[in-house]
């Protein structure tokens, strides 16, 4: 799951041109980040003005011991605090909502992208992967744009002020002051640099940690059987201490860097202030500058400080960013269909009752090590109108591969399929996939009800179709559970048995009635008893559709008008089970598994 | 910082469970298909049925029960083996805390004993107040260092016990906790909970420690230097903790909401990208991006309330305490006024007193952290609190030796069973087997037959001691198997399901699991033995290709072989076999049938199948029907009579070519 992807990186770009991706995003609310980033600079500009208010509280009416000039000055305090508080949490008040809306509308754009993207795509990436670009990235561009966009523009800009007015205040001092400030920042800058690749990877085993606490308990059955989970435990425990190594050093660094961050700062404060007092009993400044040049660059360290995180966190944006658009940039399944005949009239002509032929069909999968043969190595069929062809062949001979070609899962490397005589690429993929209905060898179930799950296969069907899809199934049982149909089922709902969930995935490819069926050992976990039964039901449905029923046994195979046999990625013979039985010693031994001698 | 640290804890991917139908066995019983002797019956299959029970997934949310303290006893339990690095750490925060703070303190004096007595050219007081300064810069440069440095190592440390805590537990926990709990959820336990403990205890802890003694020796400070303004200004306290008190409420809720619209959030999106094939085959795109709108625009909500909440408490937070400044710097502007207080003093105060409400803000981070923390610590010390079903013996009774057993360099011999007054009941108390007692000879060949949910896999996992009996008990050449420790009872006992799960590695590796430290050799004999080694070895890098890498690309039936090829490897007394050749077609079963033959001699096996060609290399039938043993006898004779088993091995005959 955590394997890392191996889809080519696009080259690194820049930070700044990787954010700049995210502009159309964050355009409908720029308003709001400008209104935002005025918010925090005001408060933080009255948050500066503060002790220089201060200072003229103590020079001027302290100093001269006149209680009745504090009044003005008072006031002005007051002011200054309450607009550093209210624009503070306004800044924040006012990007709540919009802000939230943005990483909403890139969450679902990435989903919708996805849902879109060819199924070769999903071949290659772990969901894992996918799953951290919906959350963790979305999450760290959210607070890229909460945080560090604004921060960086408000904290130049009060770094700059600050700098300004303690010049203003006294420029020896000021010098002082604002020298450790470029080491300091370069400091920040290179122990963040070292500090990002140690968290990457910690990130990075955290993952591996991860798949290990996966697969033991996904594997909970084998390990139990074969008593292995101390084995299991050894890899956990080697692998936590490798990420702990890991952590401690990111310790260390996090140490140096803090020390840097503490002890500069404290250091030129304390020349400042000696100097300073030297400079008051000199009388070449007053208390009062001295005690407002102190708080000024106290209240400069927090914009010094945050620099070095601020661009580590716009790092970590880019990085985000880029693996955002990584999947926003990936071709869409359909990018390069030529759809010749979209719209209503896209049926196949119904006129030419051909159904499916196969022609010339050639197949690999797109990871396939180069030096493999192709799976399908031209591939002839023709299934006939109203027909059902039975698919046979070993484990292994590309059968599954075969029916995954009809809704256009994957798109053969040569040669063309077509229905009733159009060819498959030229219908718009929603079309075809209307027209074509599949159950896979996995039965997979959402987390929805039963009756959503089923009505998957035809959006627009009823009640009873959907009653009489389940009747061909045999899925009874389904009246039984707590909500009859209503039941949740899948990851959030109720867990049903391999049978079970089999069944209900056939009742969804039955339920529309549609033209052209694809079952892919559609009875594999039944017991013999249901199977019959299904057998009998199915029978009524196969003779109303043209189909192709990949074949394991000779019970599923005698479903069929005809059969198929898949050899070395061809179809080596095509006849009825008997004729076949009869003519073929590869088919006898693959219905019966018994060795003919040649 | 905080917000930084969060995103490194940022949910991570719940793995699905594996879609075999064991996943699910205790929803099984709601199969209605009982093996029935007559179709009519069948067709009345809407007759009441088994109560549907239990619900094998509990939605998140209502988790398991977690005992009251538990959370605490865990922190406890977990600190306690570093009592005293801890003690040293927060004596080292101590101090550089209180070297930090001694700054302002400094200034005062600076202003007030240095400038006159410099005017009095004694540079003394100056020079040892900048020295002063200096110093407790550096100590507290340096403490930050050290401290730092031990508290990752004890944060790490504890981590590491806790991980390996989690881990061991899971491993412990018996099956059926497993198929109720759901992978996904013990999966984030040890990791996204994890984090955020990590997350606490490597931020939130430090600065709430520093938070605390900053206040604590701010307010120490401010009370020495003038009793009356130092009182005023701790007094601000009270309103800046109640506002945080209701702020942290609020947050509360909100958090809430959040975890769980993330979490439905990541199980749809999971669902949709794991079930790619089925969304795009079913058209279901336009249907998704709907329903995920749903959870993922109450999840925007959710944070957008928290940052707004957010903003309300740090807001008016700050407003109090700027007013709470102003009021006190004005009162002692007041005084000094009228010469009733220093001006260095005031000067202090005025330092002091910004630094006082600084740690608002972390504050309301901490309590953001905190939060999640708290409630990944519930749900973690929940998991480690439930109390495994199926435990390990104190007292581990070996095995006894047979002379076969003792002939080195012996196959196993075969090992007898015996169910002794044995019954099987669910949590609910829905009894699933009834007390029976059955004896395996040694050696023997048992094929389980029956429709679903006639108690086959039950038998199967009580004998494999997934589970323990409700009552009666299972022994193995005469010793319970509750007395067994793990690694004697898989020596004894091996269980091949029909699941098709392989761990990441090589194919050899997974062979592997069967015995660790098998040679190459031994792992070819074992998958020749079963007929694998031909799809094997036309992988791109025969044994050695990654499963889970280009090219790994193994079929369902393929992944059946491996797991054969891996008990023949571990080389039992004792071979389960349950629906081990679903996926196989009709030759890749017959071989390994032909395998079994050879492997299963001297063995004692039980073998569990849909499909009766299994039963051909049987020495005996137990034909199950609703939890009993209806039939019992060598092939040859149920055949030939007229009983269940009689009739059904007709209809399958008759379904063959």
């Amino acid at each position: 799951m955590t394997e890392p992807p191996t889809p080519a990186h696009s080259p690194k770009r820049s930070t700044v041109r990787s954010l700049l991706r995210i502009w159309p995003y964050a355009r409908p609310i720029r308003w709001y980040l400008a209104g935002s980033t005025a918010s925090a600079m005001v408060a933080s500009l009255a948050g500066l003005l503060i002790p220089l208010v201060l200072k003229q509280i103590v020079d001027g009416p302290v100093s001269k011991h006149d209680s009745s000039g504090l009044w003005w000055p008072a006031a002005l305090l007051l002011v200054l605090g309450l607009a550093e508080a209210l624009f503070f949490g306004l800044r924040r008040w006012m990007l709540a909502r919009p802000l939230s809306g943005v990483e909403r509308t890139m969450r679902a754009d990435l989903y919708a992208r996805l849902q879109r993207l060819p199924v070769t795509f999903h071949d290659r990436w772990a969901s894992g992967q996918l799953l951290s670009r919906a959350t963790s990235d979305m999450f760290t561009i959210r607070l890229f744009l909460a945080f560090p966009l604004v921060f960086l523009i408000v904290n130049s800009m009060v770094f700059l002020v600050g700098i300004a007015i303690m010049f203003a205040l006294d420029w020896q001092l000021a010098v002082i002051a604002v020298l450790p400030a470029a080491p300091l920042i370069m400091l920040c800058s290179y122990f963040e640099r070292r500090y990002s690749a140690a968290a990457r990877l910690a990130q990075d085993q955290n993952g591996d940690l991860a798949t290990i606490v996966e697969e033991s308990v996904l594997g909970i059955r084998i390990l139990k059987a074969f008593g292995r989970h101390r084995t299991m435990a050894q890899r956990f425990r080697a692998q936590a201490r490798e990420l702990r190594g890991t952590e401690l050093n990111k310790a260390r660094l996090l140490a140096n860097l803090w020390a840097v961050i503490v002890g500069l700062p404290e250091l030129a404060l304390g020349t400042a202030l000696a100097v300073g007092v030297v400079q008051v009993a000199h009388d070449t400044t007053t208390a009062g500058t001295l005690v407002a040049f102190l708080s000024t660059a106290l209240a400069l360290r927090w914009p010094v400080e945050s620099l070095g995180w601020l661009l580590a966190y716009s790092n970590e944006a880019a990085t985000a960013t880029d693996r955002f658009f990584e999947v926003l940039d990936a071709p869409l399944a359909d990018a390069d269909d030529v759809v010749t005949a979209t719209g209503p009239d896209s049926r196949p002509d119904s006129d030419i009752r051909d159904g499916i032929r196969f022609e010339g069909v050639r197949f690999r999968y797109p990871d396939a090590p180069a030096d493999t043969p192709d799976l399908l190595q031209g591939v002839d069929l023709h299934i006939r109108h109203g027909e059902t062809m039975a698919l046979v062949g070993t484990t292994g001979s590309g059968k599954t591969s075969m029916t995954a070609l009809l809704p256009r899962l994957y798109d053969p490397s040569a040669g063309r399929i077509t229905l009733d005589g159009a060819d498959i690429t030229a219908l718009s993929r929603g079309r075809l996939r209307e027209l074509v209905s599949v159950a896979f060898e996995e039965p997979t179930l959402f987390s929805a009800s039963v009756r959503e799950n089923v009505l998957m296969g035809a959006p627009d069907a009823d009640d009873a179709a959907l009653q009489r899809a389940l009747d061909v199934a045999q899925a009874q049982f389904v009246r039984a559970l707590p909500q009859g149909v209503d039941t949740q089922v899948g990851e959030q709902g109720l867990s049903l048995s391999g049978g079970q969930r089999q069944r209900l995935a056939l009742a969804r490819a039955v339920v529309g009635a549609p033209d052209f069926l694809v079952l892919d050992d559609p009875l594999s976990a039944l017991d013999v008893h249901t199977e019959a039964l299904v057998e009998q039901a199915l029978r009524r449905v196969l003779a109303g559709t043209t189909a192709l029923v990949v074949a394991h046994r000779p019970s599923t195979v005698l479903l069929a008008d005809r059969v198929a046999m898949l050899v070395d990625g061809r179809i080596a013979a095509v006849g009825t089970h008997h004729e076949l039985l009869e003519t073929s010693p590869a088919y006898r031994e693959l219905m019966s598994g018994e060795r003919v001698p040649a | 910082m905080n917000d930084t640290g969060t995103v490194l804890a940022g949910p991570r991917p719940t793995a699905r469970h594996s879609n075999d139908p064991e996943a699910a066995v205790e929803a099984e019983t709601l199969d209605e298909a009982t093996l029935v002797e007559e179709q009519e019956q069948l067709s009345g299959a809407d007759q009441p049925l088994t109560e549907p029970e239990p619900p094998a997934a509990v939605a998140e949310g209502e988790d398991i029960p977690v005992p009251p303290g538990a959370p605490r006893a865990l922190l406890r339990s977990l600190m306690g083996p570093h009592r005293k690095r801890i003690v040293l750490a927060v004596l080292m925060i101590v101090f550089q805390q209180a070297a930090l703070q001694v700054g302002p303190l400094l200034v005062s004096v600076a202003i007030d004993r240095g400038i006159p007595a410099l005017r009095g050219h004694d540079a003394g007081p100056l020079i040892a107040v900048t020295a002063g300064y200096l110093g407790c810069a550096a100590v507290a440069t340096l403490l930050q260092r050290w401290f730092i440095r031990l508290s990752g190592l004890i944060n790490q440390d504890i981590l590491l016990d806790m991980r390996r805590r989690i881990f061991r537990h899971a491993q412990l926990l018996s099956l059926d906790f497993h198929e109720r709990y759901t992978s996904g959820r013990i999966i984030s336990r040890a990791t996204s909970d994890v984090d955020a403990v990590r997350e606490l205890l490597n931020e939130g802890l430090q600065e709430l420690l520093s938070v605390a003694l900053q206040i604590v020796y701010i307010s120490g400070l401010l009370l020495v230097l003038d009793w009356r303004l130092g009182l005023v200004s701790v007094a601000s306290a009270v309103p800046v903790f109640l506002l945080q008190r209701s702020y942290r409420l609020r947050s509360k809720n909100i958090y809430r909401r959040s975890r769980t619209a993330v979490a439905t959030v990541i199980v749809r999106f999971t669902e949709t990208m794991n079930g790619i094939r089925p969304v795009q085959a079913f058209r279901r795109e336009e249907a998704n991006d709907a329903s995920f709108g749903v959870p993922n625009a109450e999840y925007a909500k959710s944070n957008a309330d928290s940052m707004i909440s957010m903003a309300r408490f740090v807001c008016s937070a700050r407003v109090t305490a700027n007013v709470w400044i102003i009021g006190v710097v004005l009162w002692g502007a007041y005084l000094v006024a009228g010469r009733e207080l220093e001006l260095g003093v005031l000067a202090a105060f005025v330092l002091y007193l910004r630094r006082l409400f600084d740690p608002i803000d972390q504050l309301a981070m901490f309590v953001n952290g905190y939060q999640s923390a708290a409630a990944a610590l519930e749900k973690i010390a929940g998991l480690l609190a439930h109390e495994p079903s199926v435990p390990e013996p104190v007292e581990a009774v070996p095995l006894p030796e047979t002379p076969e057993h003792a002939r080195p360099g012996a196959t196993t011999g075969g090992r007898e069973i015996l169910f002794d007054r044995v019954g099987f009941s669910y949590r609910t108390g829905k009894q699933v087997l009834p007390e029976f007692s059955l004896r395996i000879p040694a050696g023997q060949s048992v094929a389980v037959v029956g429709a679903t949910g006639a108690g086959k896999s039950t038998l199967a996992k009580l004998l494999a001691r997934f589970y323990d009996p409700t009552g009666g008990r299972v022994l193995l050449d005469g010793v319970d198997l509750r007395e067994l420790a793990t690694a004697e009872l898989r020596k004894g006992v091996v269980m091949v399901t029909q699941e098709s799960f392989l761990f990441s590695g090589t194919v050899a590796d997974n062979i592997a699991v069967g015995r660790p430290g098998a040679g190459r050799e031994e792992v070819e004999a074992a998958a020749r033995a079963i007929g694998a080694h031909g799809f094997i070895s036309e992988l791109p890098e025969g044994y050695d290709t990654d499963v889970r890498k280009r090219g790994g690309r193994i079929s369902a039936g393929q992944r059946q072989l491996v797991a054969f090829a891996r008990a023949l490897l571990a080389d039992p007394a004792v071979l389960i076999l349950d629906e081990a050749t679903s996926s196989l077609d009709v030759p890749g079963e017959r071989a390994v049938q032909e395998a079994m033959r050879t492997v299963l001699a001297g063995r004692t096996a039980v073998i569990i199948a849909h499909r009766l060609s299994t039963v051909e290399i049987a020495d005996r039938v137990l034909v199950m029907e609703q939890g009993r043993i209806v039939e019992d006898g060598t092939p040859t004779d149920l055949i030939a009579g007229t009983g269940r088993f009689s009739r059904l091995h007709e209809a399958w005959r008759d379904s063959l070519v």
